[in-house]
C-alpha cells in the first residue's frame, strides 16, 4: 500500500458524539495549526440535536490557500464507534484511519488500502479520571495531543494557545496541558511518527483572522449604528444576535447613566419580529433580525409590505436545508428565490451574498445605508457554512471617518421649505421620495403608511393610473438600486476562453479551487461572483460575453439561474447548473467532477440531470 | 358615508393649552357605513386628545386592517399613521416604541384583528407591558369582509345573516387581565361620557391600555338577536363606576362627596378620580376584578368602565433599561464604536 504523504495539504475529519465537548478541542486543533500560520478551514457538521448523536469536525489545512471544502478525507480521527462503518469507507486510500482501539476494531470494517492506527483513549481516561465527565471531556484533548505527535505539530503552539484560551479560568489550564502531554506521550514512546501527512510552521496567515460570519453580522450590526434587534431563535441564525447581544453590552452601555443605547427583542414568532424591524424603522432607527427559512416565510407577507410602504427592512438570512424543516443543521443556499420575490403580488427585494465573515461584518453594516438609502428590505445572504464555522478571514477594518447615509429624510426645517409634502413624490428623478419621522413638525409631513394602494400623496386610492403610476415607479427604483448594490468580482483567465463559472456566498472557495483543477485539464475558464440582487449591468454583459458558463450553487432547483434566466430571458443552453444539495457544503472535486461531465469532449455524455447532481462527495 | 360632519367649522371654537381646537385633532372625513360605532369611537378619540392638550405630531396611530382599522384615518390628521398588515399593528407598534420612546402610541383594532388573527401579538404587547394605548373596536363581527362571526361574539348570539353563534366569546378584559394587563377597560362607543375620560386616563398610564369599546356595526350586527347591537348593549350595560380625569395642570374642581370617591395620582401627575364604584370591585386588585367580570358576565350584563389598573407600572423600557433619550435620535458618536476597538477584536480572533 502506497501511504498519503503530504505537507501542510490535506483534509482531517473528526467523528465525535454530539454534547461531549469535542467541538472545543476540535477548535483547539484547528486554531493550533491556524497560529502555525497554515490557512484552516474547519467545519462543523453537527445534528439538530442536543445530545448523544453522531457529530463531524472537518479541518481542510492547506498552505496554498484553499478554503473551501476539497472533498474526500485524508485522516479520519474516528472517536464515535456509532459511526465508524461509514467513516471509515471515505477515507481516500492511502490515507490514515485513527480509532479508539481500548476496544478491537470490527475485523468486518478493517480496509487493506488505509493505514489503522489504534490509540487507547477510554484506558488512559480510565487510568487518569475517575468522574466521568472529566473522562469524556479529557478523551477529546488527549486525541488532540496525540495528533500533535502524529503531524509533527509545534506542541509549544497548543500549550500557549490553551494558556490563552483559558484566560481567567486558570484553573483549567494545567488539566488540560497534562491531558495533551498524555496523548502526544502515548503517541512517542509506541507509534511509529510522524506519519506521511504532516505539518511545518508557515507563513500564509500574515494578518488575517478566524471568525465565524453570524459574529461578525452581528458585530456589521453593532457597527452600522443598529439600535434595536428583534428576532426569534432558530438554527443557524441565533448566533448573529447572541454575538449582536455580547458586543453591544460591552459597546453600547451610555457611558454617563449606564443605561442601553440598543433594545433587543426576543419576539414571539418570526412574524413579530419582521413587525417590529419594519415598526422601528419606520420610526427612524436603524434595526434587524435574523432568521433562518422557515422565518423568512413567515415574515413574507411583512417583506411585502415594507417593500410597497417602502420602509427600510434589514433582515439577515442564515440559510439552511429545506424545505420545511429540512435538515435544519445543514447548510444550503435555497432561499434564493423565495427571499428574491419574498411575497405575494408583484415584489422583487434586494439580496446581498457575503462569501467572507469580513464580507459579513461589511455588507452588514451596509445593509442600513443601503435600506435608508433605497428605502426598502435589505435581504443578507449567508448560510449556516459561513454563519456558523470559523473561516480564515482579511481582518476587519472600519474608517473612523465614515458617516452613516440616512437616506431622504426631511427635518421640519426642510418641511418649512416646502410648498406640499408628498411622501410618495419622485422629485429627485432617481425613484426615491422623501420619508419623514414621526414627530417631526407640528404641522407638516404627518403622512399614513399603509400597504394599500395610495397616490403620490400617500392619500388612498383605488384608481388603477395612481396605482400602475406608483409601481413603475417601484421598477424605476429598481434600476437606480443597481448603481448602489455591490459590483460582482471577475477573474480572467490568460487564455482566451468562452467558457465562465458564476458563483455566489459560500460556494467561492471551492469553484475557485475547481478553477485550478480544471486548467490541469486543459479547461481554462472566466469566473464571476455575484454579489447582490438586481443584478447589476456587468453580470448581464459577462453572461453576454460567454458561450457557456456554469452557476455554482447549493440548491437542487438551480435557485440563481433561474433568477438569471428570468431577469435576462437567457436559456438553458447557455447557462449550465452545477449543484450541490446534500447539506454539506460543495467541494471543490465535486464542481469538478459536474463541469467535466458537462464540457463537450470531455465526457461521457451525461444525460440525466441525477447522475450529475448530488453526490456532493 | 359618514355621520361625522365634514368641516366647517365656527370660529369661536375654544381652544385648548396649545391653541388647537377639536378640529386639529380631526383627520379626512370617515368612508365608514352612516352609524357605525367606529366612528363614535374616533370622535371620542378626537375630544380626549384636545382636552387633554397633546401635540398631535407626538403621537403615532397605528392599525391592522379591518373598517376599525381604517378608523386612524379619520382622527388625528397632524399625526403620522400606520395602516400595518392583519392583525400585526401590536409588532409595528413595539419596534416604533423601542425607536422613540418620546411618542404617545395609539393603536386601534378590530375583534377580528385582535382575537383571532392577531392573538398571539396582542398577547405579547400584554406580557410586554408595551407603553401604548390599545383600542379594541369590538363589532362581534368581521365588518370589512361583510360580518362573520368573530371571536368575541356571544354563543347564541346571531348576525344579519342569521345563524346563532355556536362558540364561546373570548373575553379581551379578562384575558388581558389574566396575561397580567397593567390597564384594562371596557367601554361602549354610544357612550361618550364614560369613554372620553378612560381615553384620556389610558393615554396618561405607563404600561399597556387596554380600552375594548363595544362598537355596533350597524350593517351586519345591529340587529335583535345580536348582543353587540345598540339596544342591546344600552340594556346590559352595567359600569363600574364613573371616572373623571383631571390633567396634571389643571385644577380640581369638582367636589365629590366623600366615601364615595377614590383618587389615583397618575405617574405625571395627573388624578384620576373614582366615584359611585360599586361595591363589588376593587379595580387595584387584579382578583378582584376578574371575580366582578365573571360575576357580571354569568348574570348577562355587560361590565364596562376601569376594571383594572396597576398604578406602579413599569413598561418596557424600564425592564430593558435601554437610554432616556430615543434610540432613534442617537448618532454615530454613540453607536459605532471605531477602528481602534475593531483592531482589538481582530486581536482577539489570531
Ligand atoms: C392575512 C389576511 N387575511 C384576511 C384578510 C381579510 N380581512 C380584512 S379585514 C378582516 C376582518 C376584520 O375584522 P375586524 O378586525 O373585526 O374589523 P371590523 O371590520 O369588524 O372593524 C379580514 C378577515 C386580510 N386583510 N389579511
Ligand atoms: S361594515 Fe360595519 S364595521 Fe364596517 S363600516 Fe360598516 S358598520 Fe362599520
Ligand atoms: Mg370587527
Amino acid at each position: 500500500m502506497k501511504s498519503l504523504e503530504a505537507v501542510n495539504e490535506f483534509v482531517i475529519k473528526f467523528a465525535n458524539v454530539n454534547g461531549t465537548g469535542s467541538a472545543s478541542a476540535n477548535n483547539l486543533f484547528a486554531k493550533a495549526l491556524f497560529r502555525m500560520g497554515l490557512p484552516v478551514s474547519p467545519k462543523n457538521i453537527f445534528p439538530s440535536n442536543i445530545q448523544g448523536l453522531p457529530t463531524w469536525y472537518e479541518v481542510r489545512v492547506s498552505e496554498k490557500g484553499y478554503l473551501g471544502r476539497r472533498g474526500g478525507v485524508d485522516i479520519m480521527v474516528s472517536v464515535n464507534p456509532q459511526s465508524m462503518p461509514q467513516d471509515i469507507k471515505e477515507v481516500e486510500p492511502g490515507g490514515y484511519f485513527i480509532y479508539d482501539d481500548t476496544k478491537p476494531l470490527d475485523l468486518r470494517l478493517i480496509r487493506n488500502d488505509v493505514n489503522i492506527i489504534g490509540l487507547p483513549l477510554t484506558r488512559i481516561c480510565n487510568e487518569q479520571y475517575s468522574d466521568p465527565r472529566q473522562r469524556q471531556l479529557f478523551k477529546n484533548v488527549i486525541y488532540v495531543g496525540a495528533l500533535a505527535a502524529l503531524l509533527d505539530m509545534d506542541f509549544a503552539v497548543i500549550t500557549q494557545l490553551v494558556g490563552d484560551q483559558f484566560k481567567g479560568k486558570e484553573k483549567l489550564v494545567l488539566p488540560n496541558i497534562h491531558a495533551l502531554e498524555l496523548g502526544h506521550q502515548y503517541v512517542k514512546s509506541n507509534l511509529d511518527c510522524p506519519i506521511g501527512i504532516t505539518v511545518r510552521t508557515s507563513d500564509q496567515v500574515g494578518e488575517k483572522i478566524l471568525l465565524d460570519g453570524n459574529t461578525a453580522l452581528g458585530l456589521g450590526a453593532i457597527y452600522g449604528g443598529a439600535t434595536v434587534a428583534a428576532w426569534y431563535p432558530i438554527t443557524p441564525s441565533t448566533s448573529v444576535v447572541d454575538a449582536y447581544e455580547k458586543y453591544a453590552k460591552r459597546l453600547r452601555i451610555d457611558p454617563g447613566t449606564g443605561s442601553r443605547n440598543y433594545a433587543i427583542v426576543q419576539a414571539e414568532d418570526e412574524l413579530a419580529a419582521m413587525g417590529m424591524v419594519i415598526g422601528a424603522s419606520w420610526n427612524g432607527a436603524r434595526a434587524f433580525t435574523a432568521t433562518s427559512g422557515p422565518g423568512l416565510s413567515l415574515m413574507s407577507e411583512f417583506l411585502g409590505l415594507a417593500y410597497f410602504a417602502e420602509i427600510p427592512t434589514v433582515l439577515f438570512d442564515v440559510q439552511r436545508a429545506g424545505p420545511s424543516t429540512g435538515m435544519p443543521t445543514r447548510t444550503q443556499q435555497s432561499d434564493v428565490l423565495s427571499a428574491a420575490y419574498a411575497s405575494h403580488g408583484d415584489t422583487k427585494q434586494v439580496l446581498l451574498f457575503p462569501s467572507t465573515p469580513k464580507e459579513c461584518f461589511d455588507m452588514g453594516a451596509a445593509s442600513f445605508d443601503l435600506a435608508e438609502r433605497l428605502q426598502t428590505p435589505i435581504i443578507l445572504m449567508t448560510d449556516l457554512d459561513l454563519g456558523m464555522n470559523d473561516n480564515m478571514s482579511e481582518p476587519l477594518h472600519w474608517d473612523d471617518d465614515r458617516k452613516y447615509d440616512r437616506g431622504k429624510v426631511l427635518s421640519a426645517d426642510d418641511l418649512d421649505r416646502i410648498e406640499r409634502y408628498g411622501r410618495y413624490l419622485d422629485v429627485d428623478g432617481d425613484a426615491i421620495c422623501y420619508r419623514t419621522y414621526p414627530g417631526t413638525h407640528p404641522e407638516k409631513g404627518a403622512f399614513f403608511t399603509r400597504g394599500t394602494s395610495r397616490d403620490e400623496y400617500a392619500v388612498y386610492t383605488e384608481r388603477g393610473e395612481e396605482y400602475e403610476k406608483n409601481m413603475h415607479r417601484l421598477m424605476a427604483k429598481w434600476e437606480t438600486i443597481k448603481q448602489y448594490v455591490p459590483k460582482p468580482q471577475v477573474i480572467r483567465s490568460k487564455q482566451k476562453t468562452d467558457t465562465a463559472l458564476l458563483y455566489y456566498g459560500t460556494s467561492e472557495e471551492s469553484s475557485r479551487e475547481a478553477m485550478d483543477y480544471l486548467a490541469e485539464d486543459g479547461i481554462h475558464v472566466n469566473a464571476m461572483r455575484v454579489r447582490a440582487f438586481p443584478f447589476n449591468d456587468e453580470v448581464e454583459a459577462f453572461l453576454h460575453e460567454h458561450e457557456r458558463v456554469f452557476i455554482i450553487e447549493q440548491n437542487r432547483d438551480a435557485q440563481l439561474r433561474t433568477l438569471l434566466m428570468a431577469e435576462f430571458e437567457l436559456g438553458p443552453d447557455k447557462l449550465k447548473s452545477v449543484l450541490c444539495f446534500d447539506g454539506t457544503p460543495i467541494s471543490a472535486r465535486n464542481i469538478r467532477k459536474q463541469i467535466l461531465l458537462q464540457m463537450p469532449g470531455y465526457n461521457v455524455t451525461p444525460l440525466r440531470r441525477e447522475r450529475v447532481v448530488g453526490n456532493g462527495e | 358615508m359618514s355621520y361625522q360632519v365634514p368641516k366647517f367649522r365656527h370660529p369661536e371654537l375654544p381652544r385648548n393649552e396649545l391653541g388647537y381646537t377639536r378640529a386639529d385633532y380631526e383627520g379626512s372625513v370617515s368612508t365608514l357605513c352612516a352609524g357605525c360605532g367606529h366612528d363614535s369611537i374616533s370622535g371620542s378619540i378626537v375630544r380626549a386628545c384636545h382636552e387633554l392638550s397633546l401635540e398631535p405630531h407626538k403621537i403615532a396611530k397605528l392599525s391592522g386592517i379591518g373598517c376599525s382599522s381604517k378608523s386612524p384615518t379619520y382622527f388625528l390628521g397632524k399625526s403620522h399613521g400606520f395602516n400595518s398588515v392583519h392583525g400585526r399593528m401590536p409588532s409595528v407598534v413595539t419596534g416604533a416604541a423601542m425607536a422613540n420612546r418620546d411618542l404617545l402610541y395609539l393603536g386601534v383594532s378590530g375583534d377580528g384583528d385582535t382575537a383571532s388573527i392577531g392573538m398571539g401579538q396582542f398577547t405579547h404587547a400584554i406580557r410586554r407591558n408595551l407603553n401604548m394605548v390599545y383600542i379594541v373596536m369590538n363589532n362581534g363581527c368581521y365588518g370589512l369582509t361583510k360580518g362573520q362571526d368573530s371571536a368575541t361574539a356571544d354563543e347564541g348570539s346571531a348576525s344579519k345573516k342569521g345563524d346563532p353563534n355556536p362558540f364561546g366569546a373570548i373575553d379581551l378584559p379578562g384575558l388581558a387581565l389574566q396575561l397580567g394587563a397593567t390597564f384594562v377597560a371596557r367601554s361602549f362607543s354610544g357612550d361618550k361620557e364614560q369613554l372620553v375620560p378612560l381615553i384620556k386616563a389610558a393615554m396618561t398610564h405607563r404600561g399597556f391600555a387596554l380600552i375594548d369599546v363595544v362598537s355596533p356595526c350597524v350593517t351586519f350586527n345591529n340587529n335583535t338577536a345580536s348582543t353587540k347591537s345598540y339596544e342591546f348593549v344600552r340594556e346590559h350595560a352595567a359600569a363600574t363606576g364613573t371616572v373623571d380625569f383631571v390633567p396634571m395642570r389643571e385644577e380640581i374642581t369638582t367636589s365629590y362627596p366623600p366615601g364615595q370617591s377614590q383618587e389615583v395620582t397618575m405617574h405625571d401627575g395627573s388624578v384620576l378620580h373614582l366615584h359611585k364604584v360599586s361595591e363589588e370591585l376593587d379595580p387595584f386588585d387584579r382578583s378582584s376584578a376578574l371575580l366582578a367580570l365573571e360575576r357580571y358576565r354569568s348574570s348577562g350584563q355587560i361590565l364596562t368602565g376601569l376594571i383594572y389598573m396597576d398604578k406602579d407600572s413599569r413598561d418596557l423600557h424600564e425592564v430593558l433599561e435601554t437610554s432616556r433619550r430615543p434610540l432613534n435620535t442617537l448618532v454615530e458618536e454613540d453607536l459605532c464604536p471605531g477602528d481602534k476597538v475593531l483592531q482589538n477584536i481582530n486581536a482577539s480572533l489570531r
